[in-house]
């Protein structure tokens, strides 16, 4: 609590101790691999279910209100009663629940800034391609999409970020990744060492993931760097 | 009897509104806590993102806080801040709440104000305004539609976030559903359904209202800016 505790590591119940993370290290990485699981999949899930309706949106220019009003509203619903509408339905045990909520939650950061990223696609470049006899397909593939690929992963960005602190919501129905641990602490006679365990390996996760997909973006789009 | 139907007779039996504890005391705790949150957070972050905005300066300190609050999980705050100083109860809950409401709040102020025109500004210093009727008279009228569409996307996400106070047995409306996932699905798969729905409701409706308080509060002339103060609160999310 104050800066003593912190300095003695015998201290009662310590923010922060080695010991607990020594004697529970399997535990910890069971939490972790759960977490990053959850996210990895959440995330997946998103990109191939919101590109192509970034695509319907910008391509059918009608849909694009719709399109983002709806999962505007998907955005609005609080996680807690998402998780009360999956979990009855696909099972309170499954991590499937907690998956779908995220998936949900994902959908609308990455189709907002997929959209937006087709949209900034400049028109000579458009016209170009399409003087060239590129198809529509061909030229979303080879054109419209590789233009488009800093607002989408822009996108997946920040739905990787905030899904990473939206696991930890699972923890309710015990699937919470590291979010167990941090719940399970607080439960646990307010088990300092492992909520604070808990909490910074989720934000580490959080930076860790996001560094990567910056240098993943970076190499995917060599041009952008180039025209820095 | 399906979960829909057992969640209809939850709804419709007036005693689970009306008991202690029933959903007319935990909305009554939600609406509290929510409202304490986002009022906490008003009086941090409008002034200093105000400041911010009129002296240019600290634009990175913005963005920094938002990326930062994105990834530290909610109910990490929740848990942590009742074991310090601040105790158990509601204090501890609604700092909580109100650390998530900053980015959106900081960040329209912020913005609002930096993205008077330039010209606009010349124009007041060159009448003799002073810094501060600057402020005053130009810069805050200007930042209003932003200043609004802040306090919404703080508000809603503040009414959303307050759910999950019931991870700590901190009360509001999210208590309902953790109590049904206590009692486990097939006996209280109902209730959580119900809680779900009266949540989601409260969300959405307090979206619809602050969405049509943020038109009111925006003056005609300046509506069409509301689309960017819109589209600038992207990048800080939502719980």
């Amino acid at each position: 609590m104050s800066l003593r505790d912190l300095a003695y590591q015998d201290a009662a119940n310590p923010w922060f101790s080695w010991d607990y993370i020594r004697t529970n290290s399997s535990t910890i990485l069971d939490a972790l691999g759960e977490h990053v699981t959850l996210t990895a999949e959440a995330v997946a899930v998103a990109i191939v279910v919101a590109v192509p309706l970034a695509v319907v949106a910008y391509w059918y220019r009608p849909l694009s209100g719709p399109i983002l009003a709806l999962s505007g509203v998907l955005y609005t619903i609080p996680s807690l009663a998402l998780l009360a509408f999956i979990a009855p339905a696909v099972g309170p045990t499954k991590s499937t629940s907690v998956l779908i909520g995220l998936v949900l939650y994902a959908l609308l950061l990455i189709i907002r800034n997929t959209l937006a990223g087709l949209n900034q696609v400049p028109r000579e470049a458009q016209e170009a391609a399409t003087g060239m006899g590129y198809s529509r397909w061909g030229r979303l593939l080879r054109v419209d999409l590789p233009l488009a690929l800093p607002g989408l992963l822009t996108g997946v960005r920040l739905a990787t970020v905030s899904t990473v602190a939206l696991v930890t919501i699972g923890a309710l129905i015990g699937k919470g990744g590291l979010g167990n641990l941090i719940l399970g602490g607080f439960r646990n006679n307010f088990f300092k060492a492992q909520i604070t365990t808990g909490t910074i390996l989720c934000v580490l996760l959080a930076l860790v993931l996001d560094l990567i997909l910056i240098f993943a973006g970076r190499a995917l789009t060599p041009w952008s760097r180039r025209a820095r | 009897m399906n979960v829909v139907q057992e969640a209809w007779v939850y709804l419709n039996d007036p005693l689970n509104w009306t008991n202690s504890g029933g959903i007319l005391d935990r909305l009554g705790e939600h609406l509290t806590i929510s409202g304490a949150a986002v009022g906490l957070g008003l009086l941090v972050a409008w002034p200093l993102g105000i400041w911010l905005g009129h002296t240019g300066r600290g634009g990175g300190l913005v963005v920094l806080l938002s990326d930062l609050t994105l990834a530290i999980p909610t109910i990490a705050l929740l848990t942590i801040l009742p074991l310090t100083f601040l105790g158990f109860g509601k204090p501890p809950i609604i700092v909580a709440l109100a650390v998530f409401a900053l980015p959106p709040l900081l960040a329209n102020a912020y913005t609002g104000v930096r993205q008077v025109d330039p010209e606009t500004r010349d124009a007041a210093k060159g009448m003799g305004l002073s810094g501060w009727q600057l402020l005053r008279r130009v810069e805050l009228p200007l930042a209003v539609p932003y200043l609004a569409a802040g306090f919404r996307t703080a508000a809603v996400q503040v009414v959303a976030t307050t759910a999950l106070a019931s991870y700590v047995n901190g009360g509001g409306l999210g208590q309902i559903i953790a109590e049904g996932f206590g009692l486990g699905i097939s006996a209280a798969g109902g209730q959580i359904l119900a809680g779900g729905v009266l949540v989601a409701a409260l969300a959405l409706l307090v979206e619809g209202a602050l969405a049509l308080v943020e038109r009111l509060a925006t003056p005609a002339p300046l509506r069409p800016a509301r689309r960017r103060a819109d589209r600038e609160t992207i990048a800080t999310g939502a719980a």
